[in-house]
């Protein structure tokens, strides 16, 4: 599941030629904004059947955290 | 449950019109640089969009679709009973915009006139009431408006709103046709997520003020507007299209005992381009069969579904053929429809 997520956030946020790491900080991707956030919110929905309300997007600082409550969700 | 059934009633000629004043969204570079637009564009796929000029209205624009619809078709004016305007950009706060239509296009003072006061879904409420009234005995036609000057509504220096929407009015016609089996509507609303879409200031709750006309920034990323320019949370209303509308649209077929391919065209609210073909992949939808005008309109709210009807399926509406229709947004307020129809007379979208 892991992948599954990694792969459709770099996705959402342009980064398929990068490596991205579980503690990297959101609001520190240059493709972090209101737009990688509705192909997040495809792709969660797509993957995992996961809906992240924009406040929770808001919260969340790292990849982990995202990570996390997408796993709970999907459970 | 708003779940509503209609026989033998139907659409029988439609028009458009929309402002000769054309938005090369590409170029609109007075408030964003231009990689910050190409950005935009790209996702939204809104390439161009049509700006009503001052002092131009919403009515105005459904003025000459009705003018055309009378003209293409050698209508009676008499023979319409009911006018309908649907709109959130009326005229004026009073009187209703519809009556003032009436006498506008010389409609008799025996026609009943009122506005209906939706966004997105309008056009699919506003033919719900239509229908209703078409239905009865004693009435000859319905004659259906729906426009929209949103350029007016969002500011142009907040890029969450700036680069979507557009304007366009249309006229639609609708009467008995003996030949038309069953229609399906399906009716919704949740209140509880009014702020998603929002004008906040310059209703009665929040009446005009200076301090509502003052431009601020609004969030982190420094987009700017007054307390009277609308707003838009994309993300929780992409989240509502995703959590309500494919449930919305499977229940509706259904209940007419059809399917997505039975159907011969799905139209679709024109929110943007990647928000719609998210929804038409969800919804396994052959994209043949899905009309889209979000590159040339743009977002144009209760406006966006029938525009896409008069601009795309002119000359495709011959002959017997199912519709689906699906309008959602501000509200929230979401709508579906199975319609059959029979030579649906489609003219010219004019330029005004």
């Amino acid at each position: 599941m892991k992948e599954k997520f990694l792969d459709a956030f770099k996705e959402a946020l342009e980064l398929e030629d990068e490596s991205v790491s579980f503690e990297d900080i959101l609001a520190d991707f240059d493709t972090w904004d209101s737009m990688s956030r509705l192909s997040l919110i495809a792709l969660l929905d797509e993957h995992f059947e996961v809906e992240v309300s924009d406040a929770e997007f808001d919260d969340i600082n790292t990849v982990q955290e995202l990570f996390e409550l997408v796993k709970k969700r999907a459970a | 449950m708003a779940e509503l059934t209609f026989e033998h009633i139907g659409i029988s000629c439609m028009a458009g019109a929309v402002p000769k004043n054309l938005i090369k969204n590409r170029d609109y570079t007075e408030h964003f640089p231009a990689d910050a637009v190409k950005e935009i564009v790209d996702k939204t796929g809104v390439e161009e969009r049509r700006f009503a000029v001052e002092g131009q209205t919403a009515s105005d624009l459904c003025f000459a679709a009705a003018e055309q619809i009378f003209e293409d078709n050698s209508l009676d004016k008499s023979d319409i009973d009911i006018l309908l305007f649907v709109s959130q950009t009326p005229d004026y706060r009073m009187p209703a915009t519809s009556v003032t239509l009436q006498h506008r296009l010389g409609l008799g003072k025996s026609t009943a006139a009122f506005d209906i006061n939706l966004g997105c879904s309008g056009f699919v409420y506003g033919l719900s009431v239509a229908y209703a009234y078409a239905n009865m005995p004693g009435i000859h036609k319905v004659l259906l408006l729906d426009g929209e000057t949103r350029s007016k509504v969002y500011h142009p220096k907040d890029r969450k709103t700036g680069f979507i929407f557009g304007d366009a009015g249309v006229a639609a016609i609708i009467e008995k046709n003996e030949n038309l089996g069953e229609s399906f509507f399906s009716l919704n609303s949740d209140g509880s997520k009014s702020d998603l879409i929002k004008i906040d200031a310059g209703g009665y709750r929040n009446p005009s003020s200076q301090e509502t006309v003052v431009e601020k920034v609004v969030d982190e990323y420094g987009n700017i507007r007054t307390d009277e320019h609308g707003y838009m949370n994309g993300a929780d209303v992409f989240n509502f299209v995703l959590r309500e509308i494919p449930k919305n649209i499977k229940k509706t077929l259904a209940r007419a005992e059809t399917t997505g391919d039975d159907c011969d065209y799905v139209v679709c609210h024109q929110a943007n381009k990647f928000m719609n073909d998210y929804l038409a992949k969800k919804l396994k939808l052959d994209k043949s069969k899905v009309p889209s005008t979000i590159e040339k309109y743009g977002n144009t709210s209760s406006v966006s579904i029938p525009i896409t009807i008069v601009d795309q399926l002119k000359d495709k509406l011959s002959g017997k053929k199912k519709l689906l229709l699906s309008g959602f947004g501000v509200g929230m307020s979401w709508a579906t429809a199975v319609l059959p129809t029979e030579n649906v007379k489609i003219s010219e979208v004019v330029e005004v």
